[in-house]
Formats: structure tokens, C-alpha cells, sequence
């Protein structure tokens, strides 16, 4: 388009264009607006009223329903140190566990640390699994093997807690008793049914954080003639870092709170552990265990809701160790 | 160790864990249908479960499985389905909606043992339902909330936001909009959603022991009466599962062939998560396909 | 280079009963901050097209999506939208029945995955409309209206989804045109379409001028120039130019508005 004579022509023409006989309209012709109602309220408004109403109630009732979670268990949860005078730091630290009318005898600490241990060893051993079997579904495998990976995983997942506590129960303590002697029930069994069930979870959280990796990283890291390896380790790992610790995390949330599986093959002696193949308790196995043993309002019920209270503070505390890593990682 | 090597090194050990992991899972899958598939006869399933002779079935805890699932499904679909709805269209970028996602977030992470402990505590003593199928449903519900909410807001946030204009352009209030053009479009993902939950709840046990309980009542399949105690519909009775089934004849039963049972019923879950899973899968696509493919005629 | 916020802009006006709507020095700003568009005050002539030109950001969708007020969730907004003697933006406006006077179709084709008829009679059926025999009266006007009739009369009950997008664009078209609006606003209708379609767009909407008033937003300067009677151009939230479609193309005022058009153009 070089001078304005040309432009004038284009546009004349297309102007001259713009000419066309126009059919009228009867029924629906554009209608001079009602200026009244566009003040008023109408079905709309009152419609909009219901679905907000409802919906926001929807929200309430969740709201509410976790408050008193939290607040029932924490009432109950105290009532062994309101009531009966138990003093919170026996209750931490003693491994003093018999809970009789009449007798404070609640330190949990026995049940404390076995239920660390079986969580942490859980982690310790799945997580360099749940990484490799990860890093081979992203960085290695071909689509189709890790889609067949994938479906397993979610397989996994959905396999109930107490199948897995089956399994330990019939192939894991046999074997552990045939090896260590002892009954074969403890902390190792719990850890290696605990390892098997948080496996799947890491595992597809981790797969979800090296996805997020943006791949120009590793083509740069490649391009500097960077090992498969060592583009791994150094760039795709390092920048997946943060998340993984959050995969890690939500294993061992799971593996804190797992109750069935674990009380059926952890032996349920309230002992301090003293090596991985004598019988143990966790807070979740003693409770579940033992709440149906006890009387409403004593103290040895008192005591359980103690333990309920702790798992309730812990799982809180790994929900606290998300957000914070995930604020971490953001900056 | 020069780069060479490592990367070698490195690989083989990924390619020796994941082919362990591999080995794990063929062994768990197969252990559980190999053990428990010959065992799953019409007896098993159209019996009563024994209490402590060998031979015994599990219709009871069959039929309980599938009435907790449905009153579960029933009670939370519309309180996920609103909350998602909230969350997905009116929520704004603001505290409360930072207070409700952490709210859901805290309920997603309780132990199962903490929420059935809670539905003990509120509606087994509290209000005085025993343990009953109410205080189970009620349970699973608070158990299966949090995951529902999410699948569901994934759904509805699927359904691009053009189908929401347009709606709303042509004067149609926000709510209408959700109801009859966005939800229809969130459909397949929501049922997709809805039967993976419905895997998670038929598994679970932690949450059961407490409420629903752990023994049943005799049930009689032919009263109808849903307010008589021996209806298999009412919902105040006692009421084991499948799952609690594993559970109790492994801890505290007495029955010889325990094992037998167990395995058994452990490879009907798996069937039935399998089918779900799966199910789930297929019933979406499906979905999908119908309400996005052009009909050709 | 001059500052854009300096250049004193060229703009018609119109007496107050031509008028339909108009801005005040609107503003919009995006998540609290980012301003997108800045003090605008167009008004706007009863049945005619008038199309908004202007590079991609020059904030002349943004624009055309504050007039019913679609904006509402995402951005916050300074200044008066004049309709019929209201601001729309106030407290006690109604903003369903505002929609309903103000139709909009945007740019890329959004049937609904329901039938053709259904797309059509949802939004009335939603208001109350229950006589059948009517329903299917609006349906067969609106789409002759929107020249889609002769081309779907048989498949009514077929899904909208199986059109090409040019019948859908003009589906949509017939969809707002049921409700009977005063005002429609088209958010670059076209650009989703093939020649034949645009051009098949085009007829429609140049038969509909003489009852309605039209706003359109046109990354396309021949278009703007085949259909449009004014055209403002907009400039990085600015409008910089607001005059006849014939004065701004054939004699634009400001430096930037004839470099884009002849830019455009070609």
C-alpha cells in the first residue's frame, strides 16, 4: 500500500460493497430494552442466591466437619492430662505403659518411637525406589512402558490397606521368622508392608515433580555435553528437588497414619523397641487394638485418645512441612 | 569414577530397582489372585460368613460393602459436588478460599484410624447409633470427601471457559450456567472421579472398626422394611465389610481357614478395584467421546 | 517518539438520542495492577456496525467485553458504561437482564454440545418460554436472521458440534438473536473462519444493521472496512482515533492510526 489514492480505492470499493438488500425481521427484531428491569431483581438474581447458598453451605459443612475432628479429639485427647492429672511430659517420655483406674501409667514414648521408626524406615527404603522407578518412567522409558507403569502405580494405590496387611501377615512374618527366628512380627515387617504402600504414592508424586521440570533445562545440560546421568543428577533432580521432599513426605504421612496393616503384622507389645524383629506398637496399632477394650470416660480410654490426639498433631505437622517446603520452593 | 561410568553405573541401578519394583508388584497381584481366585466359588459368595468353623462365606459382608458404598456415595456426591462447584466458579483469590483449601487439605491428610475414631466418637456414643451402617456411611464420607472434592473441581475446571461465556452472555445466571451447561460438559470426568473414590471406600477399614463395627447382625434379604433391625436395608444395624472381614478373621478370629478367607476375599477387593479402575477409564473415554464426537447423520 | 498518553486523541460524538451506549472514562485494570485500558470515552450510534481496530493488546477486546460487563470476575473497572440512562456498572443494575439486551458472540465458536434447536431455545426456555409452537418460531427466525436456515432446517435435533465452524459462528449468532437484543457485541467473529464462512458472516451480520446496533472488534481492516459504518482505533489501551470507517481509513488523523491501517492493509 504506497500512497493514499490506492488505500481511498480499496476502501471505496469495499464501502460500495457494504450495500446489500437486508430482509426484515417480524418475530424476534431487536427489541427496545425494558430499562425497568434492568433494576429489578429477577429469576437470575434469585437463582444465583440458591446456587451461592448452597454451594457455600457445602463449604461450611466441610469446615465445620474438620473443626470438630480437631476439636472433639482434642477434648478427648486432653482429658488424660485435664483430668486425670497425667502430666504431658511422662506422657512423652515414658515408655511406662499400663493404663489402669487408678494407675498413670501412660508414657507413650515406647509407641512414640516405633511409630517413627516404621515411618522413617519406610521412607528411607522406599524412596530411592520411588525415585529410580520414576526417573525410568520420565527420563528412560518409551511412552508405552510408562503408561503400562503408570496404570500399575495407580493399581497400587488402590489396593485396601488391609490386603496389604494380608500379605505381610502370610508371606512377609513367616519369612522374617524363618530368617531371624523370634515370632517374625515388628518393626521390620511393618516397614517392609509400609515400604510397599507408600511406594505407589512417592512414586507418582515424584513422576508429577520431574514432569514439571521444564525440558529446556535438560536440553541445555545436554548440549554442554552433559552424560544422560549426569543431566539427571545435576540439573533434572536438583531443580525437581523440593517437590520430591514433598512426595517423600506424603509417603511418610501415610505410613504414619497407616493403622490396619501395620497392627496386623507389628506384634502389638507396647515395648520399647530394642532391635527391628521383636514385637512392637505404633500409635495407630495400639489404637486400634485397644479402643474397643476400653470404657468411655476412664482413663485407660482417656489415654488412646491421647495417642488419637498425637496422630492428629502429626498429621498436621507433615501438612505444616508441605505448605512450608511448597512456600520454599516457590520463591 | 569418570562420567562414562557413572552414567553406566547409574542406569543399571535404575533399570535393578524398577525391574525389583516390577518383580514386588507381579508378586503382590499374583500372590493375591493366585491364592485367593480358587476359592472364589457362588458358595463363598452366596453364604453366610462362620464363626468359627471352616467353610464359611462372605454374602453378608459382600452385601455390606456395596449398601456402604451406595449410602456413602449418596450422602457425599452433593456435598463434594457443592463444594467443588464453590470452589471451581465463585471461590475468589482470597483468605477464605485459602482457609477452605487448607481445611480440605488437613481433612485428605487425617489417618482413616482418626476420622473412623471421630465418627466413633460423634455418632456411635455421642448420638447414640451404635455401631451402625449410618455411623459407617457417615465415616466414609468424611474419609472420602477431600478426594471427591478434588476429582470433582478437576472435572468442572476442565470444561473450557468459552462454554461458561457463552452461557453467561446470553443472560443466564451463574448457577443455571453450572447446572445445565457446565456440569453436563464436566460429566465424564466426574463419574470417572466418582468410580475411583468408589474403589477407595469398597477397600477401606480403618475407618469401619469404630463405626460401622465389626461383627453383623443376622440379616434377612426378603424384609423390606427398612426400619425393621433384621432388614438387610436398615441402616442402624451393625455391619461388617468386606475389608473388616479381612482384618477381623486375621486379628481375632478363629476360624481354621483364616487363610483361606482371607485370601479369598482379598482377591475379590483386588477384582473389584481392578474393575473400577479400569471401569472408571473406559466409562470416561467413553463419555467423552459421545459428548464431544460429532454425530455423523 | 511521542507518548501515546500525550497524542490527543480524535473523536466523534453523537447526540444523546442517536446514542446507544457509551463509555466515560473507563478503565480497566487487571489483577489489581496492570492497567489495560485507559479512560476511554466512546459513544456509541444506534444501529450501526462499529468496528474496533488495533493491534493485539491495544485493549479493544477488553473493551468490548466491559460493555456487558463479562469482565466482571476477572478485572476491576473506573468509569461509567452509559446504557438507556444507567451505569451499568452499578449496584442495583441487573446484570442477567443487561446481557439479555446486550448479546455478545466471541471470537472462536462456543455451541453448546446440545442440538442446534436446543442451542437456540436453551436460554429461552431458562427465562420461562414454555409455548412450543413460539419456541419453534424463534428458532426458524433466529436462524434466517443469522442466514443459517436453509442450510440446517433438516437437522435440527442434530448436534450443534457437527457443523462447520462458520454455521457454528452463525449458530451463535442466532443464539443471541433470539433473545432479542438491543445491542450486539462481536468479538472478532471471524477470525476462527475460513474466507468462504467470513464472508458468508459478513452478509449476515450487514443484513441485521438496519435493526440492530453492532460492536464489533476486527483484527481485519478489509472487514472492518466491507461492514463497519464507524471505527475506532485503539492503541495500547489507548483510543487514539474515532470517526466514519471511511475518515479513518481514507484520511486518519494521528501518525499511528495511518501507519497501522496502511500496515494492515495489503
Amino acid at each position: 500500500m504506497d500512497n493514499k489514492e490506492d488505500l481511498k480505492k480499496v476502501v471505496d470499493q469495499a464501502l460500495a460493497e457494504q450495500k446489500v438488500p437486508h430482509v426484515k425481521l417480524k418475530k424476534i427484531g431487536a427489541q427496545k430494552a425494558d430499562v425497568d428491569k434492568l433494576t429489578q431483581p429477577s429469576k437470575e438474581t434469585r437463582q444465583e442466591y440458591w446456587g451461592k447458598g448452597l454451594t457455600y453451605s457445602a463449604i461450611l459443612l466441610i469446615i465445620i466437619l474438620v473443626a470438630s475432628i480437631i476439636g472433639f479429639i482434642a477434648v478427648h485427647g486432653l482429658a488424660t492430662f485435664t483430668q486425670n492429672h497425667v502430666n504431658v511430659w511422662h506422657f512423652l517420655s515414658s515408655t511406662d505403659w499400663d493404663p489402669g483406674e487408678g494407675k498413670n501409667h501412660v508414657g507413650a514414648l515406647a509407641m512414640i518411637v516405633t511409630s517413627f521408626a516404621v515411618t522413617l524406615l519406610a521412607a528411607i527404603v522406599a524412596t530411592p525406589f520411588a525415585i529410580s522407578v520414576a526417573l525410568f518412567m520420565t527420563e528412560y522409558s518409551s511412552k508405552k512402558g510408562s503408561r503400562f507403569l503408570q496404570s500399575v502405580i495407580e493399581l497400587l494405590v488402590g489396593i485396601p490397606s488391609v490386603v496389604y496387611g494380608f500379605l505381610g501377615l502370610s508371606i512377609i512374618v513367616p519369612f522374617i521368622r524363618s530368617v531371624f527366628g523370634g515370632t517374625g512380627f515388628g518393626i521390620l515387617s511393618a516397614t517392609l508392608v509400609l515400604f510397599v504402600m507408600v511406594l505407589p504414592t512417592i512414586t507418582s508424586l515424584t513422576v508429577d515433580a520431574l514432569k514439571a521440570v521444564p525440558n529446556h533445562y535438560r536440553q541445555a545440560s545436554a548440549a554442554l555435553g552433559a552424560t544422560h546421568w549426569q543431566t539427571i543428577y545435576k540439573v533434572v533432580l536438583r531443580v525437581a528437588t523440593p517437590r520430591i521432599l514433598t512426595a517423600v513426605i506424603f509417603g511418610m504421612a501415610r505410613a504414619f497414619g497407616e493403622a490396619l496393616a501395620v497392627q496386623m503384622v507389628i506384634g502389638n507389645a507396647v515395648l520399647m523397641p530394642y532391635n527391628l524383629v521383636s514385637p512392637a506398637a505404633t500409635l495407630t496399632s495400639q489404637l486400634t487394638s485397644q479402643m474397643g477394650n476400653t470404657v468411655m470416660g476412664t482413663l485407660p480410654n482417656n489415654a488412646l485418645w491421647s495417642l488419637a490426639l498425637l496422630l492428629l498433631i502429626m498429621a498436621l505437622f507433615f501438612n505444616f512441612l508441605v505448605r512450608l517446603i511448597g512456600r520454599k520452593g516457590q520463591k | 569414577m569418570n562420567p562414562k561410568t557413572a552414567n553406566k553405573v547409574a542406569t543399571a541401578g535404575i533399570y535393578a530397582l524398577v525391574s525389583i519394583v516390577v518383580i514386588i508388584l507381579i508378586g503382590i497381584l499374583g500372590n493375591i489372585l493366585v491364592s485367593g481366585v480358587p476359592h472364589l466359588s457362588w458358595h463363598f459368595l452366596s453364604s453366610q460368613a462362620s464363626s468359627f468353623q471352616a467353610g464359611g462365606g462372605v454374602r453378608d459382608q459382600l452385601f455390606n460393602s456395596v449398601y456402604l458404598l451406595i449410602l456413602t456415595m449418596i450422602i457425599s456426591i452433593p456435598i463434594a459436588l457443592g463444594a467443588a462447584i464453590y470452589l471451581s466458579e465463585y471461590a475468589g483469590d482470597n483468605w477464605f478460599t485459602n482457609l477452605i483449601r487448607t481445611t480440605i487439605e488437613i481433612l485428605s491428610s487425617l489417618p482413616s484410624i482418626v476420622v473412623g475414631l471421630f465418627g466413633y466418637l460423634l455418632f456411635v456414643v455421642q448420638f447414640n447409633f451404635g455401631f451402625s451402617i449410618l455411623a459407617g456411611a457417615l465415616a466414609l464420607t468424611f474419609f472420602n470427601l477431600p478426594t471427591l472434592t478434588s476429582n470433582f473441581e478437576q472435572a468442572i475446571d476442565g470444561v473450557s471457559q468459552a462454554q461458561r461465556d457463552a452461557g453467561l452472555a446470553l443472560g443466564l445466571s451463574n448457577w443455571k450456567t453450572i447446572r445445565g451447561i457446565v456440569l453436563p460438559a464436566a460429566l465424564p470426568g466426574i463419574l470417572t472421579g466418582l468410580i475411583l473414590s468408589a474403589g477407595r471406600i469398597f477397600g477401606e477399614a480403618a475407618a469401619l472398626i469404630y463405626t460401622a463395627g465389626q461383627s453383623g447382625s443376622t440379616i434377612d434379604y426378603a424384609n423390606w422394611n427398612p426400619f425393621s433391625p433384621t432388614s438387610f436395608l436398615n441402616v442402624m444395624r451393625p455391619a461388617e465389610t468386606l475389608a473388616v472381614h479381612i482384618w477381623k478373621v486375621n486379628t481375632e478370629g478363629i476360624i481354621p481357614d483364616a487363610t483361606i478367607v482371607s485370601a479369598a476375599t482379598s482377591a475379590l477387593l483386588i477384582i473389584v478395584v481392578i474393575v473400577f479402575n479400569f471401569g472408571a477409564r473406559a466409562l470416561g473415554n467413553h463419555l467423552y467421546r459421545k459428548l464431544t464426537a460429532a454425530k455423523a447423520s | 517518539m511521542q507518548d501515546v498518553k500525550d497524542i490527543k486523541p480524535h473523536i466523534v460524538h453523537f447526540a444523546e438520542d442517536e446514542q446507544i451506549l457509551s463509555t466515560q472514562d473507563l478503565s480497566v485494570f487487571y489483577g489489581g495492577t496492570t492497567q489495560k485500558l485507559f479512560e476511554a470515552s466512546l459513544q456509541f450510534k444506534k444501529k450501526t456496525i462499529t468496528a474496533l481496530i488495533g493491534g493485539s493488546g491495544s485493549g479493544k477486546s477488553t473493551f468490548l467485553r466491559c460493555l456487558n460487563r463479562m469482565n466482571d470476575k476477572i478485572a476491576r473497572i473506573d468509569g461509567q458504561i452509559w446504557y438507556h440512562g444507567l451505569d451499568i456498572n452499578a449496584q442495583n443494575i441487573n446484570v442477567y437482564e443487561l446481557r439479555k439486551n446486550i448479546g455478545m458472540v466471541f471470537q472462536k465458536p462456543n455451541p453448546f454440545p446440545k442440538s442446534i434447536k436446543d442451542n437456540i431455545t436453551y436460554a429461552l426456555i431458562a427465562n420461562g418460554e414454555k409455548d412450543k409452537h413460539k419456541l419453534d418460531q424463534i428458532v426458524e427466525e433466529s436462524l434466517r436472521a443469522a442466514a443459517l436456515w436453509d442450510e440446517v432446517k433438516d437437522k435440527l435435533n442434530k448436534s450443534a458440534l457437527a457443523l462447520s465452524g462458520g454455521q457454528q459462528q452463525r449458530l451463535c449468532i442466532a443464539r443471541a438473536l433470539a433473545l432479542k437484543p438491543e445491542v450486539l457485541l462481536l468479538d472478532e467473529p471471524a477470525s476462527a473462519l475460513d474466507p468462504v464462512s467470513t464472508s458468508k458472516l459478513e452478509d449476515t451480520l450487514k443484513q441485521l444493521r438496519s435493526d440492530y446496533s453492532m460492536i464489533m472488534v476486527t483484527h481485519n481492516m478489509q472487514q472492518a472496512s466491507r461492514i463497519s459504518d464507524y471505527t475506532a482505533f485503539f492503541h495500547l489501551g489507548h483510543v487514539l482515533e474515532y470517526n466514519t470507517t471511511e475518515n479513518i481509513f481514507t484520511n486518519p488523523q494521528g501518525k499511528i492510526t495511518e501507519d497501522y491501517i496502511r500496515g494492515s492493509f495489503g
